[in-house]
C-alpha cells in the first residue's frame, strides 16, 4: 500500500514539475519576446567591467546598502532565498526519487547542523519580511502610498512576502513534524526507514511539543501536507513571478550586467539626425549613400516600446518597484506627477499588452498605441529635471532618465508639442545662438564692461 | 601681480598672431549674458589673468553649445548648434577647454566627441583646484573666509552626470572655510530644479519650486555662503535665498568668485 501512495506522490510530484517547467518556459519566451520589441543596441564589449558590476550590484547588493537597514533586511531574504534553495534541491531530488532526506546520510552528522543554519536563515526570513509588511502597511515610508502603487502593484507586494512568510511556516512544521516521528521508528517500518534519524533541528525542535501529542498517522499527514505546500508553494511562486514586479530576482543580473558604462550626464546623439544636420549645413550633400536613400525613416524619439531599446524594455522588467528612484526625484518629492518608477512600470505594462496584441494578431500587427501617451503623459515627461537622481538611486541601475528624455525627443520632434517657452527658447538659439533672446553681438560685451570697469 | 591690467585675448586675435593659447575658456550663454553669471566670468578670468595662464576666449564665435535644446527633446537644433561649434573650435585647432558652466562641460566632454570634437573638457572647478595643487594661485592667510561657515551645492551635471564631488571642496578648503553639508549631498544631491531646460519654462503643478526645497536645505547648515559651479544652480539658489528673504545674510557665490575674493582680485 505505502510503495502505491509513494508512487503516486511521484507522479504527482513529476506532473506538478513539469507544469510549472513549462509554465515558466512559456513565459520566459513571452518576456524575451516582450524585450526584443526594442530596437538594437550594441551592449557587449568591455566583459571584466560588466562582470564586476554585476558582482557587486546584484550578487553582493552593494547599493541596497545606501539604506543599511533595510540593505540588511533585503540580503537577510536573498540570503535565505539563495541558501534554503540548497534544500529545496534536496526535496526536488526526494520528489523525484521517492526518497526522504536524501542527503542526510551522505553528510551524516553535518546534515542537522546544515537543517539548523537554514532554519535561521529560514527564521531571519521571516523577521524581515513581517518588518516588510510593517513598511508598507504602516504608511511610514511614503514612497510606497504613491498613486502608481494602488490595487495590482501593492496587492502583488504583500502576495510576495505573505507567501514567502507561509513557506518558511510550511519548511518549520515539515521539519517539526519529521523530527517527532523520527523518534516512532519502532511503530511501523515505513516511518523507520522514510524518517531516517538526523538529530534535533535548531528552531522547528522547538515546535516539537506542538506536534509530539498527535498520533503517527496524523503526523505523518501533517509532513506530507507541509511537504506538499512547500514544494508546490516554491513553483507555483517561480511561475507567479513571471507576472510579477517580483522578476528582478532573476533579471537583476543580466540587468546590472549590461547596464549604461559611459558617464550619466552623457546622452546619446542620434546618428539619424547627424546625417540630415550635416546635409543641411552642406557638410554633406546626401547622396553619397544612395543605397541609404531608401531606407525606411524611423520615428524620431520614442513614441511606443518598439522605439525604445531592448535595454530599456529590459529595465521595466527588471524593475521591483521598490521607488528609491521616486522617492529621490526632485520633481515628485515637490508634489509634480512625475515617477521615474511609474515611467518604468508603464514601459512594462505597455510591453506586456502588446506582446498580448501581437500574440493574437501577428508579429506584424500593432494596436496602435504607445506607452506614451496612453500610458505616460506630456504632464509627467516635461516635470524631468534630468538630474539623474532615479539613476544613482537604482539599487540595480534602472535608468528611467533614458526613456523620459527619448519620449521627450518625440514631442519636440514628431509632435512638435513642446511648451510655448521651450518653443521660444529654441528660435532663440537658432537666431541669438543663445537660449535667451539677446542679439548674439552683445555676446562679447562682457569684456568690454570689465575693461570699462577697470579704466 | 597688477590687478588692473585686464587681457582677455580672443582665438581670432591669436591666431592672426599665429599664436595658440593653452586653454580656450569657453564662456558660455549665461557667463556671456546673464549679468549675475557674468560677475563670475569676471572672477575666472581675473584669476587666468593673476595666474597668468595663456588662454583665450572665442568672444563673438561662441554660440550655444546646444545643451537646452538636447535636454528638452530637439536633437536638431542641438546637432545643428554642435556641428557648427566644432567647426569652429577644430579650424582653431582647439585642444583644451575649461567653462565654468556643467552643462556645457558635459555636452562638450560627452556629447561632441561622436560628432567629431574631441578636446580636453575641463570644468573650472578642477581647474581651480589644478591651479591652487600647482600653487599658480595662493590663497593668503585663507583670506576673509577663513572660519566662515560655507556649504556646497553640487551642480548634477558635475556630480552624478560625471562623477565631480571632490575638486570643488578641495577648492574650498583651500580658502580655510569651515565646510559644512547639506543634508542631501554629493551623489545625493538634491537638484536646484533647472537642469533639464525647466530653466526655461515654468514648473508643473506640484506643491512646492524646488529652489526652494533646496534653499531650505542650505539654510539649515547655518552657512552663510552657498558656494555653486553652475549658472542655473546660481539663479536658482538666489532666488531660493531672495524667497525666505535672507539675502542680506546669505550669500549665493560660485566657486571662481571665491578664489578671486580670497585672492583680493
Amino acid at each position: 500500500m505505502e510503495i502505491f501512495i509513494s508512487i503516486f506522490q511521484q507522479l504527482c510530484f513529476a506532473a506538478l514539475l513539469t507544469a510549472s517547467g513549462v509554465l515558466i518556459g512559456k513565459r520566459v519566451k513571452a518576456i524575451s519576446r516582450n524585450i526584443k520589441l526594442g530596437k538594437a543596441e550594441n551592449r557587449s564589449g568591455n566583459g571584466p567591467e560588466r562582470l564586476k558590476k554585476m558582482l557587486l550590484l546584484a550578487f553582493g547588493q552593494k547599493k541596497m546598502f545606501d539604506r543599511p537597514f533595510v540593505g540588511l533586511m533585503h540580503f537577510t531574504i536573498y540570503i535565505g532565498f539563495v541558501l534554503i534553495n540548497i534544500e529545496v534541491l534536496e526535496i526536488l531530488l526526494d520528489g523525484i526519487t521517492g526518497q526522504h532526506r536524501l542527503f542526510s546520510p551522505l553528510l551524516g552528522d553535518f546534515y542537522p547542523v546544515l537543517i539548523g543554519f537554514f532554519e535561521l536563515l529560514a527564521l531571519g526570513v521571516v523577521v524581515a519580511c513581517i518588518v516588510f509588511l510593517v513598511r508598507r502597511k504602516s504608511g511610514l515610508v511614503p514612497r510606497f502610498q504613491k498613486p502608481e502603487m494602488r490595487g495590482w502593484p501593492s496587492l502583488d507586494a504583500n502576495i510576495i512576502l505573505i507567501w514567502e512568510i507561509l513557506l518558511m511556516g510550511a519548511l518549520y512544521t515539515m521539519n517539526g513534524t519529521d523530527a517527532v516521528l523520527q523518534t516512532r521508528a519502532e511503530s511501523s517500518e515505513y516511518i523507520a526507514s522514510h524518517y531516517p534519524q538526523t538529530g534535533p533541528f535548531l528552531i522547528s525542535g522547538l515546535l516539537v511539543p506542538l506536534f509530539e501529542n498527535l498520533s503517527t498517522g496524523l503526523l505523518i499527514g501533517l509532513e506530507r501536507f507541509a511537504w506538499w505546500i512547500h514544494i508546490a508553494g516554491i513553483l507555483a511562486f517561480a511561475v507567479y513571478i513571471t507576472y510579477s514586479k517580483h522578476l528582478h530576482i532573476a533579471l537583476a543580473f543580466p540587468n546590472t550586467y549590461f547596464s549604461d558604462l559611459k558617464p550619466k550626464g552623457q546622452l546619446e546623439n542620434m546618428e539619424s539626425v547627424t546625417k540630415e544636420v550635416k546635409i543641411m549645413l552642406g557638410m554633406e550633400n546626401g547622396t553619397e549613400n544612395p543605397e541609404q536613400v531608401d531606407e525606411e525613416v524611423a520615428t524620431f524619439g520614442a513614441k511606443d516600446v518598439t522605439d525604445l531599446s531592448w535595454k530599456n524594455i529590459m529595465d521595466a522588467y527588471s524593475c521591483t518597484e521598490c521607488g528609491r528612484c521616486t522617492s529621490v526625484c526632485p520633481a515628485n518629492i515637490t508634489g509634480k506627477k512625475l515617477s521615474p518608477r511609474k515611467i518604468m512600470m508603464d514601459v512594462r505594462d505597455r510591453a506586456e499588452e502588446l506582446g498580448k496584441y501581437k500574440d493574437e494578431h501577428g508579429a506584424e500587427a500593432h494596436d496602435g498605441k504607445g506607452v506614451y501617451v496612453d500610458y505616460t503623459s506630456k504632464e509627467e515627461l516635461m516635470a524631468c529635471t534630468t538630474c539623474n537622481a532615479c539613476v544613482e538611486a537604482c539599487p540595480i541601475h534602472i535608468n528611467p532618465l533614458d526613456i523620459i528624455l527619448q519620449q521627450r525627443r518625440y514631442i519636440a520632434m514628431e509632435e512638435s508639442d513642446t511648451p510655448a517657452s521651450w518653443n521660444a527658447m529654441f528660435s532663440n538659439i537658432e537666431n541669438n545662438q543663445a537660449p535667451w533672446a539677446f542679439p548674439a553681438t552683445d555676446r562679447f560685451k562682457w569684456a568690454e564692461e570689465l575693461k570699462q570697469q577697470k579704466s | 601681480m597688477d590687478n588692473n591690467t585686464i587681457n582677455i585675448p580672443t582665438m581670432a586675435e591669436l591666431a592672426a598672431k599665429d599664436e595658440q593659447p593653452e586653454i580656450l575658456f569657453w564662456v558660455g550663454c549665461a557667463g556671456s549674458f546673464d549679468d549675475r553669471y557674468k560677475r563670475v566670468t569676471l572672477a575666472f578670468v581675473k584669476i587666468l589673468n593673476a595666474a597668468k595662464i595663456s588662454f583665450a576666449v572665442l568672444g563673438p564665435e561662441e554660440s550655444c553649445t546646444g545643451d537646452p535644446a538636447k535636454r528638452a527633446g530637439n536633437e536638431f537644433l542641438f546637432q545643428m548648434q554642435a556641428v557648427q561649434n566644432i567647426e569652429t573650435l577644430n579650424a582653431y585647432n582647439v585642444k583644451k577647454i575649461v567653462t565654468a558652466c556643467p552643462h556645457c562641460f558635459n555636452i562638450i566632454k560627452n556629447e561632441y566627441p561622436a560628432l567629431g570634437g574631441n578636446y580636453k573638457v575641463l570644468h573650472h572647478s578642477t581647474y581651480l583646484q589644478e591651479l591652487i595643487d600647482q600653487g599658480k594661485i595662493k590663497i593668503q592667510d585663507g583670506g576673509e573666509f577663513k572660519g566662515k561657515k560655507i556649504t556646497f551645492h553640487d551642480s548634477c551635471y558635475l556630480g552624478r552626470a560625471n562623477d565631480i564631488y571632490e575638486a570643488p571642496r578641495k577648492v574650498l578648503e583651500s580658502l580655510d572655510a569651515d565646510l559644512v553639508e547639506m543634508k542631501n549631498c554629493k551623489k545625493n544631491g538634491l537638484c536646484c530644479g533647472a537642469g533639464g531646460a525647466q530653466m526655461f519654462k515654468d514648473a508643473e503643478k506640484g506643491n512646492k519650486e524646488i529652489n526652494i526645497k533646496r534653499t531650505e536645505e542650505a539654510l539649515a547648515t547655518g552657512a552663510k555662503v552657498v558656494a555653486s559651479a553652475c549658472p542655473f544652480c546660481m539663479t536658482m539658489m538666489s532666488d531660493g535665498v531672495k524667497n525666505k528673504e535672507r539675502e542680506q545674510d546669505v550669500k549665493v557665490l560660485d566657486l571662481a568668485e571665491l578664489v578671486a575674493i580670497g585672492n583680493k582680485l
